[in-house]
């Protein structure tokens, strides 16, 4: 008797891999629709919080769920990102659409010198390299003469997109941060479904045997990496322009920490779990102000309930039920 | 014949215990060779050095004429050397397609293309189903890899290693943990694609090293005890000796 007939085996046939599945497309334009609408329902700065830290989320999962690299060290990039945002805004007064571009690609930058030191340690110890490295990041915008120590960088300068449009208004910088949160995300789904997408997962699955293969596994979470930092500096560098504001928050470990959270919520390795998760984090953190350091106790509550009632995720639990990836 | 792949005075240590000792071993083209032993012989050792994933203390190893002592493990695979695994070594959360896929999409070079859509991948689907339907696993195609029996995910990884189109297999117990059904579909796709390749494996089951292999290295505590073919090396008094001891462990 064969190995083959004793397991059971099912022969349960996936949806078709190319494109975009329906179902995607689906839950996408339904969250574009809600979110053009929303700053009438809501006020209009939360609603553009949740987006960029859902774009936050999504490039942290980018690399935790895709790459299978736990970084403990992102607020470096989101933060990094957003003190060079607001500091091209108020004193190089360029525009925010050049400031934010300017904010991402020193995350990108930053993104690949520790990168490239932190992908060489495995496991526990690569989250230690990058949480090690990070906190660098935080004492130097606490000590250095243009990140403004204790105060940050504050009133930043709207401005006016491409130097036309004035965005100084919460609606009209809510349709900027609208599409380029929007933008990233599908763009970040896009790295997930291309050909170097399906490479991080056969690395992510059984990384000896891609190197069998003969990929040299260091450059994709290398670039993986990179990729992770610049749309996690693309969030921060927008979220500076919304506040005006770059504070030592943004750079402190408790903000890598809260993406960690956010992504693990909602799912790590879904598509829709991080910005769920965000959603969640931030509404509850909103919400919860007034009650203080009691905020910090209900969030370690829901994180612990979470983790034992959903292991997945909510997303990850709610796509084992329709048996679709989400 | 020439020799494809040659170790010269092969050594690992691991603090102090010596696993693979100056073990000199030569693999002519178009053979198969196998590597056998007793438990805790360093066969395994030995194939992780051969195949770079660990680095050899002492000693040279040559492919085909150039020196791959120092490449790393994936560089090794590019040259046309590819290894497998003991435990099954597929991609269990991609489907048997994309599992092929990933194999035939490395040598297109272009596999960092992080702006473009998974759709240009379908231009491999054709191959990749030919390779499948060579293993027999083509009902499979679009099950998931970790849901395949035991025996399917192996041969699911020699039709990925196929893929590569390798000149040299090195395969590391290839039958480890078969069914005799299953040893036997094994047995004949290796000699089946061993028409044009070169092949290195590391065997326990003594009926299929006597069946296959042209030439059989006996490794024991790390050095070479025997080498020869079959007869030879089942007549040794030490290979003999060594095996029985090792059995009454």
């Amino acid at each position: 008797m064969s190995v083959s007939d004793i397991q059971p085996e099912t022969n349960e046939r996936r949806p078709a891999t190319a494109g975009m599945p329906k179902l995607h497309m689906a839950i996408f334009a339904v969250l574009f629709v809600v979110l053009a609408v929303l700053p009438m329902l809501v006020y209009p700065v939360f609603a553009m919080k949740v987006m960029c830290f859902a774009l936050f989320a999504a490039a942290f999962n980018l690399l935790l769920g895709f790459g299978g690299l736990l970084s403990f060290g992102h607020a470096a990039y989101f933060g990094g990102a957003s003190y060079v945002a607001a500091h091209a805004s108020k004193v190089w007064g360029l525009s925010p659409e050049l400031s934010i571009i300017a904010g991402t690609l020193a995350a990108g930058i930053l993104g690949l010198a520790i990168g490239a030191l932190a992908i060489r340690r495995q496991g526990i110890y690569f989250a230690m390299v990058t949480l090690a490295f990070a906190q660098m990041v935080y004492f130097f915008a606490l000590q250095a003469d243009f990140t403004g120590g204790e105060d940050g960088i504050q009133s930043v300068p709207r401005g006016s997109l491409f130097g036309i449009f004035p965005v100084d208004s919460n609606e009209a910088l809510y349709y900027l941060v609208l599409a380029v949160t929007f933008g990233g995300i599908l763009f970040l789904y896009r790295i997930v479904h291309s050909p170097f997408g399906q490479v991080l997962k056969a690395i992510r699955e059984n990384e000896p045997r891609a190197i069998s293969l003969g990929y040299r596994v260091n450059r994709y979470k290398l670039m993986v990496f990179v990729l992770s930092a610049s749309f996690a500096g693309l969030a921060g560098a927008t979220k500076s322009q919304v506040f005006q504001l770059a504070s030592l928050t943004d750079v402190h470990w408790s903000m890598s920490g809260e993406v960690v959270l956010m992504t693990l919520l909602g799912g790590v390795g879904t598509v829709f779990g991080p910005l769920l998760g965000a959603t969640i984090v931030v509404t509850m953190q909103n919400y919860l102000a007034s009650m203080g350091a009691w905020v910090t106790v209900i969030q370690g509550v829901i994180f612990v309930l979470g983790v034992l009632l959903f292991r997945e995720g909510i997303v990850g639990v709610i796509s084992k039920w329709l048996k679709r990836p989400l | 014949m020439d020799a494809v792949l040659k170790a010269e005075g092969l050594t690992k240590e691991f603090k102090g215990f010596v696993a693979v000792n100056k073990v000199d071993l030569t693999v002519e083209r178009g053979s198969i060779h196998a590597l056998i032993g007793p438990n805790g012989a360093g066969k395994t050792t030995c194939f992780n050095l051969l195949t770079k994933f660990l680095q050899p203390t002492r000693g040279t190893i040559t492919y085909d004429g150039r020196d791959i002592t120092r490449m790393a493990p994936a560089d090794i695979a590019r040259l046309g050397m590819v290894r497998s695994f003991q435990i099954s070594a597929v991609f269990p959360d991609l489907s048997v397609l994309q599992n092929v896929r990933v194999a035939l999409q490395r040598k297109r070079g272009d596999s960092y293309d992080f702006w473009r859509s998974e759709r240009g991948l379908t231009q491999f689907d054709d191959e990749a189903r030919a390779h499948i339907d060579a293993v027999g696993l083509s009902e499979f195609t679009d099950t998931r890899a970790g849901e395949l029996s035991y025996g399917r995910k192996r041969a699911l990884e020699i039709a990925t290693t196929l893929a590569l189109d390798p000149a040299m297999l090195l395969l590391d117990e290839p039958m480890a943990g078969m069914g005799q059904e299953d040893v036997e579909r094994t047995s004949a796709l290796i000699k089946r694609i061993a028409a044009n390749r070169t092949i290195l494996m590391v065997e326990h089951n003594l009926k299929v090293v006597a069946d296959l292999s042209d030439k059989i290295t006996v490794l024991a505590r790390g050095e070479i005890l025997a080498e020869g073919d079959y007869d030879t090396v089942s007549k040794s008094p030490d290979v003999i000796d060594a095996y029985i001891g090792a059995g009454h462990d």
